[in-house]
């Protein structure tokens, strides 16, 4: 463990914290202004993080550990996962290196945080968000580990820094099926995971429909604040996987300050450009029915199986 | 050389061990009075149960005993070969897993067992039952091995008994339970009579000698796997599980589910690794379809139950068949000449079959808990047991971790090795391969993801939110023996989690496989592919960014601390009543419609009208059924056949004397000719 690679996860860490208030002030903006509205601003989440980490939560009769626990883990798995995905600098820690699969279960944590929390409420809204949020997260998880294993059979390994590495190493890599593929069943996750369009809407608290706001319904005052955060910055991270992946360019590779500098500068970038593409394409989609989701689902599952018996022709 | 001599003594003196201590806790159990009785015949199971462990321990890192002969003679015959128990590193392995459940279940049976299974008869059926499967692992031939099989079995089927007096289901589970395990009897029978024919000799080392080819090892193989599947409660002979395992006493559900099941395992590897290794390719294959199917069917089950209890049991389906699909992996890359990560599978599986034992003994030992405490396994009528039973909510949790593979439990460390054996697994030149191991990797994968819903449900209907019933609202803590075996087991959980590295290279002695190497103290290296998983190192950055978290959360929590509602929100609308709360039920609704066909679920919408309006409705009455489908379609039918096969029979028994008579005389007149031809 080098003193760079810590570096380098602490460098992460700063940047997704940072970046991530202007990444989702830069959708909502973009989401605004395609629908002819001014917007709150960019800045506007930074705002109303501040704001909700100062107010006081409530708290009812009979309520558990998992109460206050549950956001600070949401926040700290997706905190784990800015530290594990390559963002910045594809430098790992050599004993915590950020294997594929490890990722997942963290992300998973998350997940599960989130889901426990929509059931301690004891309400009828957090049960059927916490339902709905765990069955789509079933599902998905045949998709996540075929694209992972599609996208690791080229470079011979699951550690992230590694594939990343050998995709930017060879650059003709990134447009042959195997990859197209998988990159494509890879974002379909990457929605399912942060309830964007058309798996759940974000901005609506509609009953029949709201999957991911039905868990933090009864939450508020610093609880909310935790788990806005913490879905927020799960939302940068695995952004942040896709465009490295995608487009492994500009991302540093050694320990020297200046690859360092470019790695920040061309992640933010990356991360920013693919929220606001996301966002603009969030207009012009409508939600999915829960009941088609599945559908969805199944769709990305048939890519990343066609993807991953594609590798074995390619390479 | 002393050392050696020590060694060797350790295994066989803890072979006697057992055998009397068994022998001990069955006198003890009839004996001991009523009110001592749970305390002295527990605590005896708890040494034997740590004798094995000890004894299996001693054997799995290589130092094999002499063996200890029992001689047997029967009257009437020439005195028999003597019975042997010599476990080898794989017998050890799973000697030590059955030991070290036992002494979970027996400790945990001392505050639990009560009513019947406190009984004279059911103490001492435990006492066979454990020491019995114990023995399995150490047999050092057929005979042997089929005598301690049955103990096992015997034993169980007793204590399964235990409420027959009160609980009908029990009655039937019970008569379910020993029509499988002597179907399971009867197959391995056949199975090691044809192995031992064509061997001449019944002893393993025979067997592996004579390296048996051609049919006579394809008829054992099909007849062996039969058996050993039967046991396992591998789809389709999972049947007895899901009846058997709810109905049982906890304490011994946890027995058979994390330790009893797991012979069916060892009998899988003992014979396709020692005694018919190198079999043709299709075995694998078999394995991979029986242990995928088994996977997927039982957690899809298993996420739809709402009875706790029989939630597990259709789980501990979905493990075993995990841990088939392992094997068969690792088979399959074997006969593909793929040796080091046919190594890795072979000892993922050993870790899915040891961490599996960890969580499963836990989780039922916790839902023994919360039966005891509220009476009550429906998930349905539970809740909010988190505040009244932090002892039972803790350990539960991290058994429900553990079975959700999250890390950093032994179960996510299982899987990890599972996943990676299946990533690095060279398929370009190989077309078998290529379509094999995608399909498995998305039925593993979809696996794990049901797997993650239903122990949420599992964990989050059962002890958060409210309490939906009075039974759940006044649920009291278990007492100190039941604690003590529940925490025991969920350090377990950890601890095999946090160091997978000397856990792993220990299991991969029982396989001889290589390439598996400790890393940092504790982590796992797997040379063979080159992957690493530290799972200190990970805790430690996780700590790093939890505890400023905490801190932080901690100063703010101090300047504007919590307030206490009556109750939360519930959107702006009362909710005093807890039959609002989404149950296990609704939770698993979504999942039932995506799987609708697969689950066979009927769905029941009564509605009463009011007697004034039919526009106004005084009544809603929802019932959701789910099916097996492998019952209605495959055991149906058989019972029914048989049943009218019974009835053809007794058209020639009416009861007359006469026509009795002449039977025998037939029978006799049969017999003459035959002799005198």
């Amino acid at each position: 463990m080098t003193i760079a690679s810590v570096a380098v996860v602490l460098i992460q860490l700063v940047l997704a914290v940072a970046v991530t208030p202007v990444l989702i002030g830069v959708m909502r903006t973009t989401r605004a202004r395609l629908e002819g509205r001014v917007g709150g601003g960019i800045m506007q989440p930074w705002r109303d993080l501040r704001k909700l980490l100062a107010k006081e939560p409530t708290r009812a009769p009979g309520s558990t550990l998992v109460l206050t626990a549950a956001p600070i883990l949401l926040v700290a798995s997706s905190l784990l996962l800015c530290a594990l995905i390559p963002l910045a600098s594809t430098l790992a820690l050599a004993s915590v290196p950020g294997d594929l699969f490890v990722v997942v279960s963290v992300l998973l944590v998350g997940t599960v945080a989130l889901a426990l929390l929509g059931l301690e409420s004891g309400s009828a809204f957090g049960g059927m968000g916490s339902s709905r949020h765990m069955v789509i997260a079933a599902l998905v998880e045949p998709t996540v580990l075929l694209s992972i294993y599609a996208l690791s059979v080229p470079a011979g390994t699951s550690a992230l820094a590694a594939i990343v590495q050998a995709r930017r190493a060879d650059p003709a890599s990134l447009l042959n099926p195997v990859s197209l593929l998988a990159i494509f069943a890879l974002v379909v996750v990457v929605i399912a995971e942060t309830g964007r369009l058309p798996v759940d809407n974000p901005s609506t608290h509609l009953e029949l429909t709201m999957i991911h706001e039905a868990m933090i319904l009864e939450s508020g005052g610093r609880d909310l604040g935790w788990l806005e955060l913490g879905s927020w910055l799960r939302l940068t991270a695995l952004l942040g996987l896709v465009a490295n992946l995608a487009l492994p360019w500009g991302i540093g590779q050694d320990a020297a300050p200046l690859t360092l500098l470019v790695g920040i500068g061309a992640i933010t970038v990356k991360v920013l450009v693919l929220g606001a593409v996301l966002a603009a394409a969030e207009v012009f989609i409508a939600k999915l029915r829960l009941f088609r989701v599945p559908e969805l689902l199944a769709g990305s599952f048939v890519l990343a199986f066609l993807s991953v018996s594609a590798s074995y022709l390619v390479f | 050389m002393t050392v050696l001599t020590v060694a060797t003594n350790l295994v066989d003196a803890g072979l006697l061990a057992q055998l009397l201590l068994g022998a001990l806790a069955v006198v003890v159990a009839v004996v001991a009075p009523a009110r001592q009785r749970n305390l002295l015949a527990g605590a005896l199971i708890v040494t034997a149960g740590i004798a094995a462990a000890v004894t299996g321990s001693a054997a799995l890192l290589g130092e094999a005993g002499t063996g200890l002969q029992v001689p047997v003679a029967l009257p009437l015959t020439a005195p028999l070969e003597p019975l042997v128990l010599a476990p080898d590193q794989l017998g050890g392995l799973f000697m030590a897993l059955a030991g070290i459940v036992v002494a979970l279940a027996a400790l945990f049976g001392i505050g639990y067992a009560n009513g019947p299974a406190a009984s004279r008869t059911g103490w001492a059926a435990f006492a066979v039952f454990a020491v019995g499967m114990q023995l399995v692992p150490a047999a050092a031939d057929a005979v042997t091995f089929l005598l301690a099989w049955e103990l096992m079995a015997g034993g169980s089927t007793v204590l399964l008994l235990a409420d027959h007096a009160t609980r009908e289901p029990v009655r039937r589970a019970t008569i379910w339970y020993a029509v499988m395990t002597h179907l399971s009897f009867l197959f391995l029978l056949a199975g090691f009579g044809v192995l031992a024919a064509a061997a001449g000799g019944t002893s393993w080392a025979t067997m592996a000698a004579a390296s048996i080819a051609g049919p006579a090892a394809t008829l054992a193989f099909v007849l062996l796997v039969a058996g050993f599947a039967t046991k396992a409660g591998l789809v389709p002979v999972h049947v007895w599980l899901p009846r058997a395992h709810p109905e049982a006493p906890s304490h011994m559900s946890a027995a058979m589910s994390a330790a009893m099941v797991k012979m069916g395992i060892y009998g899988i590897l003992l014979l396709t690794l020692r005694l018919l290794p190198g079999g043709p390719r299709w075995w694998s294959i078999v394995l991979v379809a029986l242990g995928a199917g088994s996977a997927l069917y039982g957690i899809l089950q298993a996420s739809v139950q709402a009875d706790l209890k029989k939630l597990l049991a259709y789980s501990t389906t979905e493990n075993i068949g995990l841990i088939t699909t392992a094997i068969g992996v690792g088979l399959l890359l074997r006969s593909s000449g793929q040796f080091a990560v046919a190594d890795v599978a072979l000892v993922a599986a050993l870790l899915l079959a040891v961490s599996h034992a960890a969580f499963k003994s836990v989780l039922f030992l916790g839902a023994g808990s919360v039966l005891h405490a509220t009476g009550e396994r429906d998930l349905d009528l539970l809740g909010g047991l988190a505040a009244r039973m932090p002892w039972t909510s803790v350990t539960f949790g991290v058994g429900a971790l553990g079975a959700a593979a999250l890390p950093v439990t032994s179960g996510f460390v299982a899987e990890w090795a599972l996943l990676q054996s299946l990533i690095h697994v060279d398929a370009r030149a190989d077309r078998l391969l290529a379509i094999v191991i995608p399909i498995t990797m998305g039925i593993v994968a979809l696996t794990v993801g049901l797997g993650l819903l239903t122990f949420v449900k599992a964990y989050g209907i059962g002890f958060l939110a409210r309490p939906r019933t009075p039974a759940a609202a006044q649920a009291h803590e278990a007492g100190p023996a039941m604690r003590a075996a529940m925490v025991l087991g969920a350090v377990l959980v950890v601890g095999l989690g946090l160091v997978p590295g000397p856990l792993s290279q220990a299991l991969a002695r029982a396989v001889s496989a290589g390439g598996v190497s400790t890393t940092g103290g504790a982590g796992l290296l797997l040379g063979a592919v080159d992957v690493v998983l530290n799972p200190v190192a990970l805790t430690l950055l996780t700590l790093a960014i939890l505890v400023p978290l905490v801190v932080v959360n901690a100063v703010l929590a101090r300047r504007h601390p919590r307030r206490d509602v009556d109750l939360a929100w519930g959107c702006g609308g009362e909710r005093t009543s807890p039959r609002m709360e989404y149950n296990a039920t609704s939770y698993s609704e979504p999942l039932v419609r995506v799987f609708r066909s697969s689950l066979q679920a009927t769905q029941l919408v009564d509605v009463v009208h009011h007697d004034a309006s039919p526009l106004l409705v005084e009544q809603m009455t929802y019932t959701q059924e789910t099916g097996d489908v492998i019952e209605d379609r495959l055991y149906l039918p058989a019972t029914r056949w048989a049943g009218r096969l019974g009835d053809l029979a007794r058209t020639i028994q009416n009861g007359s004397i006469h026509r009795y008579v002449g039977f025998s005389f037939a029978a006799l007149v049969l017999v003459l000719v035959l002799v005198a031809l």
